[in-house]
Formats: C-alpha cells, structure tokens, sequence
C-alpha cells in the first residue's frame, strides 16, 4: 500500500495543475451536495419549528355556514357549534377521540392591578388546551378539572401581559386581578410565543360561559384523537364525524363548509411529505453536480492513462499483471477524490456552520408576530458519513473505465505508444 | 532451454501478412545468441514471441519446459517477471522513477519486501558500477549509464534468460562496445543464455552463434566462436 501511496504521489507531483483542476472539480461537487442539504435543512427545520408549536394528532373545529340547501333550509345559515356538538364529539367517537375541549372567545377584556392595565382576549378552555396548543407554563400551573367544575374565577396570562401588570410578574401568582368587573385570581403565567401576538388570557370554560351568558354556544371544539394513521383512515373518520356534526344542525351531511376542521394531524403528514420531496430533490442536485465532478475526474484519468501508456507497457513487461495495473489506476483515482472529495466536504461544512453563526436564527418580524424562516442550516453527522461513501464510490466509478482500458492494452502494443 | 517447433505468426490488420512462417529453434542454456536479419525479417516478432510479450499462432515454444501458449495475461506476465530478463534499444526507463526504484521494479511485482528488493538493487547497481547514480533519474543519465540501468533491472529477478531487442540501437560506438562487453562477460562468467536481437553485423560478431532470419524463415545458422575471424571482429568495432 505504502509503494501505490508513493506511486500515486510521484505521478500527482508531475501534474500538479491537472491534479489541482480535477480535485477542484470533485471538492466543488462535494461542497454544494453539502452546502445545499444544509441549507435546505435550514429551511426544513424552520418548517419543522413552526409546525412544532401544535400537538400534531390534534383537531379543531370551527362553525361555519351551510353552502347547500338541506331538509327545507337554505343555504347560507351561520352554524355555531353548541353543546349538543361537544356531546356528539365526546360520546360518538370514543374509539378515536381522547380528550375533548373547546375554547370560546371574549375579546376587548380590560384586566387591571391598581393603576396598570391591558386589552386581550379571555379565552375559555378546558385543561386540554395546554397540551394541543403547547403552552409553556413559567409560573403557576394552567386551568384544571376543579376550575371547570366549580366555575372558579381564575386566570392564565401571558408573559407579556403580565408584565404589563407588574414588573416582577412571577409575584403575581395568587394575586387577584380585575377582569371587567369580576376579580379573578392568577394562577398561572406562560411563556409567550414569538410567531403569535400573545393577547389570550385564559380561564375555565365554565366560568366564562356563565358569565358572559353564551347559553348553548360552545365556540370552537378542539380534541385530541389516535387510532388514525393513514390519510384515507383521517379522511374517512372527518367525512363521518363532519356528518354526524352537520347533523346536528339540519345541515347536508356532505355540506363541507357547514363546519370547519382543522386537522393537524393531516397537515403535518403532507408537510412531512413535502419535506421529503424537498429532500430528494436537494440531493439529485447535488449529486449531479457532483457528477460533473466525477466526469471531470474520469475523463483526466482517462487522458493519463493515454500518456502513460508506454510507461504500463513497460510495467506488463517485467511482470505487472492487469490487475495489479487496474488496482494502481483505480486507487489512484480514489485517493485524488477522496482527499479533494474531503477538503469540499469540510468546506461546505465549514459554510454551513458561518451561515448557522450569520443568518441560523432569521426571523422575520411583522411587528405582531415573528416567523422563523431559517433554523439550524446544519447537515448531520449521518450525512458527512453518506457524503464520504458517495466520495469513494465516485472515485472508483471515475476509476474504472480508464483504468480498465489501461489493463486491457495488451503489451507489446503499450511498448510501441509514444 | 527454448525449443520452438513450426511457430508460425499472422498479423490481421487489413490484409494479413505472415510474418513467421514455420520458425524451429533451439537455444541451450548458456548459449549466447544473436538474432539476425533485415527489417520486416520478423526478427522483432520472434523476439517478442520468445518473451512472451506476444502469442503465436500455430506450433509449440517451450521455454524451460514450460509450454508457453495461449497463457492468460496475468500468467504471462508472472512467467516474463520470474523467467525473462528484457533489455530495450530504448531502455525503456520509467522516468519519474530513480535508477535504484527502476531496478526494485520487477521485485515490487514479485511481492518482495521494501527493505530486501531495495538492498538487492543497490547490489546489482553496483555490480554495473552505478552505486553513486542510484538516486538519479533516468533524464540525468547518458545512454551507456541508463542501458546498464536496464541490465541491472533485466538482472535482479535472476531469470533463466536475457532477450535483448537492438541494445546498442541507441548509442554511440564506444558505450556500444562497453554493453556488449558486459552482455559478454554475464554470458562467460555466470553462464547467463542471452539472446540478442540486431541488424548491426559488429553486435552479432560478439556473440557465439549468430541466427539469420530472412522473410519470416531461419536461413542459416553460424556458430562463431572465433570472434577475430570476421573483419567486424578487429579492435571491437562495431559501427
């Protein structure tokens, strides 16, 4: 091995800027393999993030109007869902449904401690809410059974609302604040989220729709479920659950905008499908300009096996077997692309970390919201791995078809070659 | 050593041309050869069929008491690098190669060890004089120095046979007499068979039996021991 290493060595010495061209080639096919998976991971992962803000096997639904006329009614009726609804949802589809909620909206509350205020949205929950909608808990602890059950007067707020009331807000906890004209106790505070604007204030369901005498309205339903893991199988469980809803509301059983659901479930499998998509099409990229690199490889090998004709001539007279010349040839090859395949590899890596350092965490801000746009633009471990192995394939692809031509040439005619 | 019997040779580019046609030979161990004849005699061809650089198309060559026909390229190759010692017109020197590496060559092919093929090349370079050239390139050499270069390569596998195509094809008269006095001496001292190739009457002279080869046929064969008898043969000119 060490005598092939020095032979290799020799032969690259003579050529340097042929060497130097051809290994440019490869490390420039390696670089943008790598540089563009990290950058397209960039994009995934801000994706990935976003989507990662809801429980995935999650539901909502929202009342909507009918868009067909059914039994006798028109079309265009306004459907709120009611308890009727919850009900339905809760007993009707116990095999799938986990735990049901629904959430129900009173905004322009004013919520007051002595001379400091805010405007926000009382939002009504069930303990659920916490779970699908991934509320972070700072301080304190989120609504709970007892609060439904006993309509207590308590409240949720946001970091940032909770400032507004107190500096030190963590103190808050167990203070009573005034929501409207009732006093409520505060008994938790989570942690606000860029990508919203973070005005709900939370209390118990109950307490709100006494309060605010909503009578048989229920707002949205929002529920967990499991047991549903293919698309048609999500499909088909909405077209059911959708008919029994609509039912409840002399609705058309098909009418599709008489109630809205928003299944996060299907939603992130599409996206997760689409990221493969992505994926895939990030590596053909670049592995085609990496072909291009293997071409380059293959065609200056090609072009020295032609000059050193003679010299394997002379090799095949005292004694080198074709298989010992194809060996010299094709190792040959692997270690110009495989060390040149190596330095592109820890550029684009090196690339992909000063992009992580610059632009890894961009967001960008609408003043009420902020979207992350690029996460983490990294490639794993794995893919350094893969990118290596694509590396010698490559090599002893480019390898191969000179090399075997210079086995082949017979020797006398390898003599005669200038 | 080498017995050909009826080797017949066809080239097929185009239009074929019989090149041997019907050559039976016998060298005996020790024997010092020369091969003599025109161009286009098929000298060249015979040469390269005794060193199995090319195949035959009918007839036997057996060399050693090997039969040597229809050999697959990897055994060919085996056989040339353990029996067969090659000196070139050309040398035929790899040229990013020093003389030393060059020598160690065919011994890289037989698997010897780094530190052995190196120490038995730097004993044959100084058998022909060359110690101090050893880490020399070929281009930093004159003809005579890379031709004994090329007969310390021919040397260091121990063959049972030198085949020499025009070895003094390249170089001047005075290194010309020093190469065939080295052939010389290799064949008298260490009884080495060596075959020579040529078309120059002096280089045939030096040898002890001379083959003429006319239109792809032995004509006669001339034993010559008395080296003087032949007008080529007065002072060792050659040229």
């Amino acid at each position: 091995m060490r005598d092939i290493i020095t032979e290799i060595w020799s032969t690259a010495k003579r050529n340097k800027l042929r060497t130097t061209l051809t290994g440019f080639a490869v490390a420039w096919g390696i670089f943008m393999l790598i540089f563009l998976l990290g950058a397209g991971n960039g994009l995934i992962n801000a994706q990935l993030q976003s989507s990662d803000r809801f429980l995935s096997n999650s539901m909502m639904v929202f009342g909507g109007q009918t868009s067909k006329p059914y039994n006798g009614l028109q079309e265009g009726r306004n459907i709120s869902l009611q308890d009727r609804d919850m009900n339905t949802t809760r007993t009707g589809f116990q095999a799938n449904i986990d735990e049901v909620g629904a959430e129900m909206q009173q905004s322009g509350v004013t919520v007051s401690l002595g001379q400091n205020y805010f405007n926000g949205t009382l939002t009504g929950v069930y303990p659920n809410h916490c779970k699908i909608n991934k509320r972070e808990i700072l301080y304190g602890r989120f609504i709970n059974d007892i609060d439904i059950k006993d309509k207590r007067k308590v409240v949720v707020l946001s970091q940032d609302n909770a400032k507004e009331l107190k500096n030190d807000y963590q103190n808050l906890i167990g203070q009573y604040v005034n929501v409207g004209n009732f006093a409520f106790k505060v008994v938790g505070i989570y942690k606000k989220d860029q990508s919203e604007m973070n005005k709900d204030a939370f209390s118990s369901f109950t307490t709100m729709k006494t309060m605010y005498n909503k009578g048989d309205s229920v707002g949205n339903i929002e529920y967990s479920f499991h047991g549903l893991p293919t698309q048609a199988a999500n499909d088909n469980f909405e077209k059911v659950y959708r008919g029994r809803i609509n039912t409840n509301h002399l609705a058309a059983p098909n009418d599709e905008s008489a109630v809205w659901l928003w299944n996060r479930y299907t939603q992130s499998m599409q996206m997760n499908q689409g990221i493969g998509i992505i994926r895939t099409a990030l590596w053909i990229v670049g592995l085609f300009t990496l072909l291009s690199g293997i071409v380059g490889v293959s065609n200056i090998m090609l072009i020295t096996v032609k000059e050193r004709t003679r010299e394997f001539g002379i090799r095949k007279a005292i004694g080198a077997s074709p298989a010992s010349i194809l060996k010299l040839i094709i190792i040959e090859s692997v270690i110009i692309t495989t060390i040149f395949g190596y330095t592109g590899m820890v550029l684009g890596v090196a690339a992909n970390e000063y992009m992580n350092a610059t632009i890894g965490h961009m967001k960008v801000d609408t003043g009420l919201f902020q979207a992350t746009m690029f996460l983490n633009p990294t490639v794993g471990l794995d893919v350094c791995f893969e990118a290596t192995l694509v590396i010698i394939i490559a090599g002893t692809i480019a390898g191969l078809i000179p090399a075997r031509k210079a086995a082949k040439i017979p020797p006398i005619e390898a003599l005669r070659a200038e | 050593m080498i017995n050909l019997k009826g080797i017949n040779k066809t080239y097929n580019n185009g239009q074929p041309l019989h090149v041997l046609k019907g050559i039976d030979l016998n060298i005996e161990q020790g024997e010092f050869v020369s091969i003599m004849g025109a161009s286009g005699s098929g000298k060249s061809t015979l040469l390269n069929i005794l060193g199995i650089l090319d195949n035959y198309d009918t007839g036997e060559y057996r060399l050693n008491d090997v039969l040597i026909k229809n050999l697959s390229e990897t055994r060919a190759a085996a056989y040339r690098n353990r029996m067969i010692g090659f000196i070139f017109q050309s040398f035929n020197l790899i040229s990013f190669k020093t003389a030393v590496e060059n020598v160690e060559l065919p011994l890289f092919y037989q698997g010897v060890s780094r530190k052995k093929r190196h120490q038995l090349a730097m004993e044959y370079l100084d058998r022909l004089s060359l110690t101090q050239w050893a880490n020399h390139y070929p281009n930093e050499m004159s003809g005579g120095q890379k031709q004994r270069v090329a007969i310390a390569r021919a040397l260091i596998t121990n063959p049972q046979i030198i085949l020499a195509d025009e070895p003094t094809g390249a170089l001047d008269s005075k290194t010309s007499v020093e190469v065939m006095e080295l052939l010389k001496h290799l064949n008298e001292d260490e009884g080495m068979t060596i075959v020579v190739v040529t078309h120059e009457s002096g280089v045939a002279n030096e040898t002890n039996k001379i083959v003429h080869i006319k239109d792809g046929l032995i004509g006669n064969i001339e034993i010559n021991t008395d080296h003087k008898a032949s007008p080529f043969g007065i002072n060792g000119v050659m040229k």
